[in-house]
């Protein structure tokens, strides 16, 4: 692979990021802007943007690489990313984008009327963005050692400045147009080098050789193909995180609120569906071609087999082009991933704990917009440091965890407290608190060093069957015993949640 | 009388006559607005038809979605089983799933939007 064709790809994707970053900076000067701008979005940009944000460095290269290693359960990733969003649109976005709220705090503090639970919320989205944040500079360290050989560190560090000014500088708040350019970059980068490598391949029947035959026990389900113990209690529960996870992720619920209201909220999704569906087409077909043209990935760990195929199949120019392509893509899906999650973390640090602090501590002499920028920092350091200490761990089994440690807190807060009017305050942080214990026991356990085999290992390693039911309980059981702890306004945020906007009644809403 | 070349000539006037006319709002909102007993039960009633439809999506999805690792597990031979010179599991979850998703949210959509204009028609719009 040419290094150097690979790298001004890579620029001219960072500086296109910047670039529009920076011009969006000069029309949208105020917080608000960013917001009402986007309602002037059709869905159909909105749908693009948010797929480009969701679409991270797990689905990039990822799948392909957990599916060329571990076989054909790994097809589920892909698939419960995308069904992840068919139940946020039955259960939540339409509410969701009703409630007023930005961010998951700001739900949990107008819901249930409590400080208390907003803080916990607030710990929380700062403890799933890192999970999430963490996989994300893993892959952007593991595409330019590809590319270069440079040690990972370097390309973390390049995605993690890169975001951190982008994010501070506030450039991000043109983020639905950089968002919508990088969906169709990612697809187009996944897509080309397939339809290349079908188009100049003879006989098409050999492509699929990896799937057929002797040596096609990897492509079974169920296959403990990898040395995966409980197939069928590991693939349950990761479809549970996936589904369920996907409403609890951070950075997914600022992005509804760039809907004008709740209906276009859910005809948004249901072309975010389509988008996702379209583009979870080509990894898997990435294993498929990497069994055949590149098996020695298979032992290394898998997560390369995206940006190394072009390469394999074309040694020479084709492939360099390919290779520049597909490596464009990957740093479009982990800036704009970092972005998103850095922009929904940095809020919350900002509002939640710094901004109180600096007051303090400087007796009211600072400016709002650097606490936002100190938030940042923080937002993209701790993951950084997070990533020194873990190197290597697979891209999607990481992204799994978040998602667990989402189902277990966010997903019994938002579908409860949306759904079930019965719901005490005392509930909802017995909860949170029993939920986020559980999952995020797992996954340090997991992180820190997996049980060998068995139950232990599946147990820790595809925690959602049991810590998701296990919040469920808690918020139901605890609610019961404190009845009343129900909060006063549950009447109110009811109407609020679920009339649509034609109706004119009270919604109990601040004006804004 | 009428002459057949243009409108009749009318008289406007303010419909404001000395009495107060009652309001011609509907009053399901007021009902709602104020939480008397009606206005829960039309919410109740709302929420309970979005909650249904909910239910009954996901129920469906994790049904049809839940059945096919079972499948695999208890019916080995569909594990190799090849369809188009592709095996079944990979086209499943590699292509069937997303279409099937696609079509299970344009439904879901329809309904709620149904069931939300027949409940702004019930209470009365803006």
């Amino acid at each position: 692979m040419s290094p150097a064709i690979s790298l001004s790809a890579i620029g001219l994707v960072v500086a296109a990021t910047i670039g529009i970053g920076l011009f969006g900076l000069r029309i949208s000067r105020t917080t608000s802007d960013f917001y009402v701008a986007s309602r002037a979005v059709s869905p159909r940009w909105n749908a693009s943007a948010i797929s480009g944000e969701y679409l991270s460095a797990a689905s990039f290269l990822g799948v392909a690489g957990l599916v060329l290693v571990n076989g054909a359960d790994m097809l589920w990733f892909s698939v419960g990313y995308t069904v992840g969003y068919l139940m946020l649109l039955v259960l939540v976005a339409a509410p969701l984008r009703r409630s007023g709220a930005y961010t998951l705090p700001d739900f949990a503090e107008t819901r249930f009327e409590s400080a208390a639970v907003r803080r916990i919320c607030a710990g929380l989205v700062v403890g799933i963005g890192t999970l999430y944040l963490l996989p994300q500079l893993h892959g952007a360290g593991l595409a330019v050692q590809t590319v270069t050989g440079a040690p990972p560190q370097v390309g973390a560090m390049i995605v993690a400045v890169i975001v951190v000014i982008n994010v501070a500088a506030g450039g991000m708040r043109s983020i639905t147009f950089v968002q919508a350019f990088q969906y169709w970059l990612k697809l187009t980068a996944l897509a080309a080098p397939i339809f290349v490598i079908l188009l100049a391949w003879h006989q098409p029947t050999g492509v699929l050789d990896s799937l057929h035959g002797a040596a096609a026990a990897w492509a079974e389900p169920l296959s403990r193909a990898g040395g995966r113990d409980h197939p069928l209690y590991a693939t349950y529960s990761l479809l549970l995180a996936l589904c369920f996870g996907t409403m609890g992720l951070p950075h997914v619920l600022v992005r509804f609120y760039t809907n004008p209201d709740g209906r276009a909220a859910r005809r948004t999704t249901v072309v975010v569906l389509a988008l996702l569906g379209l583009f979870y087409l080509f990894p898997p077909m990435y294993a498929v071609l990497g069994r055949t043209f590149a098996p020695d990935l298979v032992a290394s760990g898998g997560d390369t087999v995206v940006l190394e195929l072009p390469g394999r199949v074309f040694p020479g120019t084709a492939g360099d082009l390919l290779g520049a392509l597909v490596a464009a893509g990957a740093f479009a899906a982990f800036l704009s991933t970092s972005s998103g999650l850095t922009v929904a973390i940095a809020g919350v640090i900002d509002q939640d704990l710094l901004r109180s602090r600096l007051r303090e501590w400087t007796g009211g002499d600072y400016i709002a917009v650097n606490s936002f920028r100190i938030a940042a920092l923080i937002a993209m350091v701790v993951p950084y440091l997070a990533f020194t200490v873990t190197g290597s761990l697979s891209l999607a089994d990481t992204v799994g965890l978040a998602f667990a440690l989402a189902a277990s807190t966010f997903c019994p807060l938002l579908v409860l407290g949306i759904w079930w009017r019965r719901m005490s305050t005392t509930g909802a942080a017995a909860g949170l608190v029993v939920g986020g214990i559980a999952a995020s026991a797992a996954a340090l356990i997991h992180v820190a060093g997996a049980p060998q085999g068995g139950w232990p290992r599946a147990l820790v390693g595809q925690p959602a069957a049991w810590t998701m039911p296990l919040a469920f309980i808690t918020v139901i059981v605890v609610s019961k015993l404190t009845p009343d702890r129900i909060p006063a306004g549950t009447a109110r945020s009811m109407v609020r949640l679920h009339t649509p906007e034609a109706v004119d009644v009270d919604r109990g809403l601040p004006p804004r | 009388m009428s002459t057949p070349e243009g409108p009749r000539r009318v008289r406007v006037t303010s419909p404001r006559t000395s009495a107060a006319r009652r309001p011609i709002i509907p009053t399901g909102t007021r009902e709602i607005d104020e939480q008397t007993r009606l206005g829960e039960i039309y919410m109740l009633s709302l929420v309970q038809s979005q909650l249904r439809l909910t239910l009954a999506v996901i129920a469906g999805v994790l049904l049809v979605l839940g059945s096919i690792p079972l499948l695999f597990w208890l019916v080995p031979p569909t594990r190799t089983l090849s369809i188009f010179g592709l095996p079944l599991p990979w086209v499943i979850l590699g292509i069937l799933v997303y279409p099937v998703v696609y079509v299970a949210a344009r439904v879901y959509v329809r309904n709620a939007e149904r069931i939300e204009a027949e409940f702004t028609e019930f209470v009365g719009r803006k």
